[in-house]
Formats: C-alpha cells, sequence, structure tokens
C-alpha cells in the first residue's frame, strides 16, 4: 500500500489490467450488497429506522461533550480505567505503557479500524510486543503483510487458493488446501492457543453507551470475546464518536448494522461490556485523531456518524471495481473518502474524486449520513486549497470563460465542437483519454443551435 | 397554452441534436410553446463536479440572463437540471436565481407531473434497455431507488408504457451507474470505462436493441463501447423515442 | 494542558447546536411502526425458529428440563466434558467447575446454559453473566446449548431492551446461532472462534 504517492487513479489502472479479477471481486461484493438489499427489505419500517439512527446520532454529535464526561464516569464508576488520546501516537504509546506496566509482550487483538487508523500494529511490534489479529480475515491480511481491503470483510480482494498458500506456509496445512471449511479449522485451532496463552486482549467498539458506561463488541466470530473473557488485561480503543445516549438505543444500531454489513439480522454476539471480569483489568482509550476537527466542518461532520457498517462500499461501483487497496488509507470506499481529506488533504487529495457521484451510498447508509454530497464538497475545498493539478486548473479556467460567453461559444462553431472534445476530456493534459476503450462521439453536420436557427420554429 | 424556455446542454447541441430537436417537437405535439433562448451555453456542472464551483458564476449568470422569466423551464438532461436546482445561485439576482430552482425540470417529470401525458401516439417496435441514469433517479427522484425500501414508481417507464410496440427488457442491476461521471470518465478511466462495459453487457445479455435513458451523457459513455465493440446495440435519447411517429425510420 | 481538557475544549468549540433526541415514542415505533401487534406467543416462536435454523442453530421443542437431561446423556457419550449452570442438570456436570480458572474451561464440549429471553427477529438469546456464571463459557466450549421457556421470546429488539431496562449486568451478550465467518471468499463456515453448534432447547411446560 505504501508504495511511493500513487493516487486512487493510477492504483485502480493496475487493479483493472486483470479483468477477470476484477469481475470475480465485483461480483462477489454485489452479492454482498444482495444480500443487505433482501434483509432490508424485509423490514417494512427500514426507511424509519435510518431517520431514527440518523436522528440519535445528530443529537450525539451536537451534545458529545456532555455525554463523553458521562460515559467516562459511569466507565469509572463501573471500574474500568479511561484514558484520552488527542492523536494516533498518544494512543499508541497509552496502549503501549498498559503493556508494558504488565510486563505483557505478546497480546491478541479483534477487529478495530480505529487501531488501523493509528497503525497500532506496526508500533507495538517496533516495540518488541507480538500481535495476534484473531478476526480470521485479519489475521489472514497479518500474515499476508498487507492491510484489510475493507472494514468488516477485511481479505475480500483474497481468493481461497491465495489464503490456502499462506496457511501452507504458516499453519501447516497440506499444500494446495483451498476448502474455507477446512481453512476455517485449521485457523480455528491455530488460534486458540492464542486465546488461550495470552495476558492482553485488545478490542474495539461498536457502541459505547453514555447512560450506563458500557460499550458493545459484535462479532461473529466469537473472538473478541475469546480474547477479553481469558485476558488479564483488556484495553478497548474507541473513537470519540462512538457514543449512543441511551442503552435502549442499541435496539435502533443493532437492529441496522448487521444487516446492512452483511444481510444477516444481527452478528452472532453482541457483547456488552460493563464491569471488567473480577480480577481483570479494564482499559478504554478515547481517541480523537482528527474527529474534532472533522467535528468543526459544518460540511463533513456527519461523516462521524458512520457506524462503520461498509454498506457504502459493497454498493459504490467504483470500489467494487478498484479495491479497498487503491484508496491507500485505512478506511477505503465512499466513506473514507470523506473522512481522510480531513486527516491529511494533501495525502487524500485524490478520494474524493474516485467517484462518479451516483448517490448509491447515500441510500445504503444506515446513519443516512449525505456521502455523495460531502463528496462533491470536499471537491470544492480540495481545489480552492490549491491540491488540485495545475493543468486542471488551467483547463477549467478556458472552459469557464468558453461556456460564461456565448458569442465565443458560438463562433467556434464546428471549432467549438473541437474544443468541447478535448478540452473537458484532456484534463490530464495527456493524449485524449476517452479514446482508450470509447469510440468518440460523431461531429453531426449542425448543431441543434444551427437547426434551429434555419428552422427557426416558433 | 403554457409556455417553456427550452435549456439544451452543450454536449447536447454540439454531438446530439437529435435529442433536442425530438424534445422540442415532442413538447410541440403536447401543446407547449417552446422558446429557445439563443445565447445559452451550459449548466456549468461539468466544473462544478470537478470542484471548481467557485469558477461557474459566468455561467450561472448567464444562464438567470436566459431563462428567469419562465414559468417552466425544461431540459432533456437529468444531471443538467439536478446541478441548477442544487447549485444554481448568484449574488444580487438570488430570487431570480431561487425561481428557476423551483420551475425547472427534466423532461420526463415535466411530461408526468405537469402536463400529466396519460396518452401518446408514439411507436417504437424494439426491445429496449432502460438505464436508469443516477442523478436524475436518485437526485430528481425520477424512479424509486433499489437501495430502498419503498413503493416503486418510474415517471421514464410510465412514458415509454405508452409507447406502442415497445418491448421492454429486464436488467441484472437495474440502477447501477454507467461511470460517465464527467471528468471521471478521463480521470478515472480504467474504473469508468469498466463500469461502462459492465453496463452495456447487462443490456445485452438480456436482449436490447437500443439503450435509452433521460441522461445522453450516460448514453454517450454506453454508446462509445457499444462502437469500439463493434455492437448492433444503438442508444437513444428517451425524447427520441417518445417522439417516435408511427413507420418512422429510426437514427 | 492534558489531552482530555484539550480534546474536551475541542468538542465544546466543534459541536453543532443542541438538536433534541426524538421522543422515546417515537423511537420504539420505529417511526411510524406499530408494534403493538407482535406480541403473539406462536408467531414469535415460529419466526425465532425459522431464523435460527436459517443462522445454523437448531431448535428442540421439549417439555421439561428433565427430557432435556435425557436428550443430552442420549447423545453425549463419557469422555465429553459437559458442564451446565442449570441446577437440574448438575448430574452430567463434573462438580465444583464454576471455580475453575476460566483456561481450564477449554476442554469443555457442551456448555447448557439459560437465558433471559429470545428475539424472534433475529433468534438472539440474551444472556448475562449471572447465567453464564463464567464470562468464557458461551464462548470457549465446542458446543452451545440454550434452555428457554417457549413464551419468553419477544419480537423485535426495541421489545428486548425495554425487558432489559436498567439491569445492572457486568456483562452481557445476545447471542445468535453458533459462531461463524464468511471471510474466505464468502463461503459461510459455522465453527469460527466460538461454538461450532448451538441449540436452543425450548421448553413447552409451565415452570413450578
Amino acid at each position: 500500500m505504501n508504495t511511493g504517492t500513487k493516487d486512487h487513479a493510477r492504483r485502480s489502472e493496475t487493479f483493472n489490467q486483470d479483468e477477470a479479477r476484477v469481475n470475480w471481486h465485483d461480483e462477489t461484493l454485489w452479492f454482498v450488497r444482495a444480500k443487505r438489499d433482501k434483509a432490508s427489505h424485509s423490514i417494512p419500517e427500514w426507511e424509519g429506522l435510518r431517520g431514527m439512527a440518523s436522528w440519535i446520532k445528530d443529537n450525539v454529535l451536537s451534545d458529545l461533550h456532555r455525554y463523553l464526561l458521562q460515559f467516562e464516569e459511569n466507565a469509572i464508576q463501573n471500574g474500568i480505567q479511561v484514558h484520552w488520546a488527542a492523536d494516533a501516537e498518544e494512543h499508541n504509546r497509552i496502549v503501549h505503557q498498559i503493556l508494558n506496566e504488565k510486563g505483557i509482550d505478546r497480546i491478541v487483538k479483534s477487529k478495530s479500524m480505529l487501531t488501523e487508523e493509528c497503525h497500532l500494529n506496526e508500533y507495538l511490534q517496533g516495540k518488541g510486543i507480538e500481535v495476534v489479529d484473531t478476526d480470521l480475515g485479519e489475521r489472514i491480511v497479518q500474515l499476508a503483510k498487507e492491510p484489510p481491503s475493507h472494514i468488516v470483510l477485511p481479505c475480500i480482494h483474497k481468493k481461497k487458493e491465495e489464503i490456502g498458500k499462506l496457511f501452507h506456509e504458516h499453519l501447516g496445512t497440506p499444500e494446495g488446501m483451498a476448502d474455507p471449511a477446512f481453512l476455517t479449522a485449521a485457523a480455528r485451532a491455530h488460534l486458540r492457543e492464542k486465546f488461550v496463552t495470552r495476558k492482553a486482549a485488545i478490542t474495539g467498539v461498536n457502541f459505547a453507551v453514555a447512560e450506563t458506561g458500557e460499550f458493545v463488541v459484535c462479532t461473529n466470530e466469537g473472538n473478541a470475546d475469546m480474547g477479553a473473557h481469558l485476558a488479564d488485561v483488556h484495553i478497548v480503543c474507541m473513537g470519540i464518536e462512538k457514543i449512543v445516549p441511551l442503552r435502549r438505543h442499541l435496539a435502533v444500531f443493532l437492529r441496522l448494522l448487521a444487516r446492512s454489513a452483511t444481510g444477516q439480522p444481527i452478528t452472532t454476539y453482541s457483547s456488552h461490556f460493563k464491569k471488567p471480569r473480577p480480577g481483570q483489568t479494564m482499559h478504554i482509550v478515547l481517541v480523537d485523531n482528527g474527529r474534532t476537527t472533522q467535528l468543526g466542518r459544518p460540511d463533513f461532520r456527519n461523516s462521524l456518524k458512520c457506524i462503520r457498517c461498509g454498506a457504502c462500499m459493497n454498493t459504490c461501483p467504483v470500489y467494487r471495481r478498484s479495491g479497498g487497496h487503491s484508496y491507500h488509507t485505512a478506511i477505503a470506499g465512499p466513506i473514507g473518502s470523506i473522512l481522510a481529506p480531513n486527516l491529511d488533504m494533501k495525502k487524500y487529495a485524490d478520494l474524493p474524486f474516485a467517484s462518479t457521484l451516483c448517490g448509491s451510498c447515500s441510500n445504503v447508509c444506515p446513519v443516512k449520513i449525505n456521502i455523495h454530497e460531502q463528496l462533491y464538497k470536499w471537491r470544492q475545498v480540495i481545489v480552492q486549497e490549491g491540491y488540485s493539478a495545475r493543468a486542471k486548473t488551467a483547463a477549467m479556467k478556458a472552459m469557464s470563460f468558453t461556456l460564461s460567453n456565448p458569442s465565443v461559444y458560438q463562433f467556434a462553431g464546428k471549432a467549438g465542437r473541437t474544443v468541447l472534445k478535448y478540452v473537458p476530456f484532456a484534463v490530464n493534459n495527456q493524449l485524449n483519454l476517452w479514446y482508450k476503450h470509447r469510440e468518440m462521439p460523431e461531429a453531426p453536420e449542425q448543431s441543434f443551435r444551427e437547426w434551429y436557427a434555419q428552422n427557426n420554429k416558433t | 397554452m403554457i409556455t417553456v424556455g427550452l435549456f439544451i446542454p452543450c454536449y447536447i447541441d454540439q454531438f446530439y441534436p437529435g435529442a433536442a430537436i425530438a424534445t422540442l417537437q415532442l413538447l410541440q405535439k403536447l401543446g407547449v410553446n417552446v422558446v429557445y433562448p439563443a445565447r445559452q451555453t451550459c449548466c456549468g456542472q461539468p466544473m462544478a463536479n470537478s470542484g471548481y464551483e467557485h469558477l461557474t458564476q459566468g455561467c450561472n449568470d448567464l444562464f438567470i440572463d436566459n431563462f428567469s422569466e419562465f414559468d417552466y423551464i425544461v431540459s432533456p438532461s437529468g444531471s443538467c437540471v439536478l446541478h441548477i436546482k442544487d447549485h444554481l445561485h448568484a449574488h444580487g439576482a438570488e430570487d431570480k436565481a431561487l425561481r428557476i430552482r423551483k420551475r425547472i425540470y427534466e423532461l420526463t417529470e415535466f411530461l408526468t407531473d405537469v402536463l400529466k401525458v396519460k396518452k401518446l401516439s408514439a411507436s417504437f417496435p424494439h426491445k429496449v434497455g432502460v438505464h436508469q441514469s443516477c442523478h436524475g433517479q436518485r437526485g430528481l427522484k425520477l424512479a424509486q431507488m433499489t437501495e430502498l425500501t419503498a413503493a416503486p414508481f418510474s415517471k421514464p417507464l410510465q412514458l415509454l408504457n405508452m409507447v406502442e410496440d415497445l418491448q421492454l427488457i429486464e436488467l441484472n442491476r437495474p440502477d447501477e451507474c454507467c461511470g460517465f461521471g464527467g471528468t471521471f470518465c478521463v480521470a478515472e478511466e480504467a474504473v469508468s470505462a469498466k463500469m461502462g462495459k459492465d453496463r452495456v453487457a447487462d443490456h445485452i445479455m438480456n436482449g436490447a436493441e437500443y439503450i435509452t435513458a433521460a441522461d445522453m451523457s450516460c448514453l454517450m459513455h454506453m454508446e462509445g463501447i457499444l462502437r469500439r465493440q463493434k455492437s448492433n446495440v444503438k442508444v437513444i435519447h428517451i425524447a427520441e423515442i417518445l417522439n417516435a411517429a408511427h413507420n418512422t425510420v429510426t437514427l | 494542558m492534558s489531552s482530555r481538557t484539550e480534546i474536551l475544549a475541542k468538542i465544546k468549540n466543534n459541536q453543532p447546536e443542541f438538536r433534541p433526541l426524538p421522543s422515546e415514542d417515537l423511537i420504539f415505533s420505529g417511526s411510524g411502526g406499530d408494534y403493538t401487534d407482535r406480541d403473539n406467543i406462536q408467531e414469535n416462536t415460529e419466526t425465532f425458529r425459522t431464523v435460527l435454523t436459517n443462522i445454523g442453530g437448531a431448535v428442540i421443542e421439549l417439555h421439561n428440563l428433565a427430557e432435556v437431561g435425557a436428550y443430552i446423556s442420549a447423545h453425549y457419550g463419557e469422555g465429553q466434558r459437559i458442564i451446565s449452570t442449570l441446577a437440574g442438570l448438575s448430574s452430567l456436570c463434573s462438580p465444583g467447575w464454576e471455580n475453575d480458572d476460566p483456561h481450564d474451561l477449554e476442554n469443555v464440549a457442551l456448555a447448557v446454559i439459560g437465558a433471559h429471553f429470545g428475539v424472534a427477529e433475529n433468534a438472539a438469546l440474551w444472556i448475562t453473566e449471572e447465567l453464564m456464571q463464567q464470562r468464557v463459557v458461551p464462548f470457549i466450549c465446542q458446543q452451545l446449548a440454550v434452555v428457554l421457556h417457549k413464551n419468553k421470546i419477544l419480537a423485535t429488539m426495541h421489545h428486548a431492551y425495554d425487558q432489559i431496562g436498567d439491569a445492572p449486568y457486568g456483562f452481557g451478550a445476545f447471542i445468535a446461532g453458533p459462531s461463524k465467518t464468511a471471510d474466505i471468499e464468502q463461503s459461510l463456515v459455522l465453527g469460527a472462534h466460538g461454538p461450532k453448534g448451538m441449540t436452543v432447547f425450548l421448553l413447552t411446560e409451565e415452570e413450578r
């Protein structure tokens, strides 16, 4: 992923060199979208539920200060230690410190996109701490030394033969064995040993309830629980936007989350942690890392409502045909493209343009984030901040001039048709890219304007 | 008699005048007085979508100049109409801009919602696949979206069902984007072309002879792919189907 | 200035104008949906059974706990370690397991526990710490069995949280079916890290 400064367009180009593979990736994710549709269409009040979830999250963002204090107070009363991290670095340091104090150097970790965002694994490994990712998909990409390509389906980009090869190398499964059930059983045995021996477990948070100081972790595999209930130390990493106000609000979110993500009515486990296990210490690290900045952006703060379901990725026709790694950021796809520029506008200037603004993402978002509108708005900000190519700006200025002056536009006549042929289509200042896979539209005898003038219909 | 200002997007004017002519003729057949302001150019969408909204004031002013007096403005382009509705503003002429935003219609919604057309004397004896252009469908709500749990409806289909002998084919993915996306079509050429290929393949697989839509930009993109594939399948703007008289040879 | 102070100050400064919560009634009804007609036990049981079967679990209707014990004895042999939190099934278990270190439960073949209630729409069972004895019990066993009275199935998650109210558990979980994953090419495999199978014994006889 960190292969130089290649942007989404370049990486997608590479991804599209293997058309059969693109078809496979696209169909696999469309299948997940289809499962989501089946689930959502079976709930007549689905759109109402989305409205409720969105409204609750709007309230949360408008009262976040009070909710976080309430959550902290209740969590502490429950016996949980609460830490605050301003950025990724501080988060990593805090986690390391907790482990260091207990002399722990081998840990298990369940899925947490926040820890991906903070590059926690790299940091801890640099300090000599072995981190084993226990979600099957995450373990697979960990062994492959890759980042996950999807927030819910981490190795959706990998074929079973490739996974079989990895397991043969690292787990000793028979060469050529690619049966998912067999491979999963092998991973079960391999990871069971880790659960039973590791003294510390790190989990993420799906929802944190301000009212009670409890938090919920949703998994299908049971890996978060296997880690947490056997460990002496449970470290919980949470973005500050994960708050829900009341326990009963979980009904709304748990009804929406799994259906949106994979089409299941609920994940196998929705574990509500309120107090540490007797004898165990539990720590929560509340992380900002740019969230407070995003909160201050009126056009973009709605992105903080995200409950990390991944539905936007599954429906996005661009994501399905470019793959998560093309976005070169921890969270890919439509939601990633409106979150990342807030973190580093220069590095992620390409992402809001990796879209046709079709709007499908906004329709599947369970909390009604107006993703496609934010993509449009980020484009304006990125250009205004100067992160657009100079050639593109020049082309746009020329276009604006031509289209603002009817006499210029008309005078061109046949030449004008040529100007329109090349100016908007050559924004990269290279040979006409339209022509690579498409025939050019034919220039007709007359423009409509010319026909109209000639026929002069009234 | 209703008077309508006809807005013809730049690329239709230059490359697909047939769609504009059909729009004009169709409206006239339905008893509408159509005026075509000669000094119009573009809605500004290509620049705005590329992040250059701040360069569109010239376009906006010109648009307001041309169209502020009309009771209705009609255009055979969903994406352009959506853009005007969402983004037309002007310092010192905001009331005019607002007036336009409330009175601009894409062609099919004008026919169903304002003219309330119940009958058309049109015939198009071919198998037709309907491409649901995203901005028209999701932006202007021309038809229901498969993502939503809601009752189905479709203004384009409502009109196409009035056309004699027309056979609508069903698609595997009824409302997936074609991949044109404005400057996306060259800025992200690989993905754009692949999306177009897949869209076209869906129509071909399901037997379409013609692909139609309310947005010529989508059709231009798909046509480019069809012709590169040397396919016999043709694209046609919905206005041209609705305007297709009996026994005419279509382009 | 600590990070805590800094973060809280930033939030206070940046958060938007206050937007009140939707009313409780509105949330419960899912914005227009009517849940009052969803108390049908028959319907809830049927839905629960259908959903649980679809997600890889099994539903077995029996009269009472004694029959559950007989069923388990018939299906589990010597050498397969069984534990249960239910007093009526203590004969099946090695005694005193509750005081074992959770790690020592690694070899449990079958764990039989109770639940507070089930939820029809997703076949989830609400089980809190008190019903597990040890938190790891429903996750570490190879097979999980849950005993529940038939008329303790609620319609939706809204009803569920209504029932839970402000109960002061230290840990609780909604458990729906056996553990699973589809991470390898979207092929569903039952039995990831949690139990490979899950059976719900629905009791029809009234509790005494």
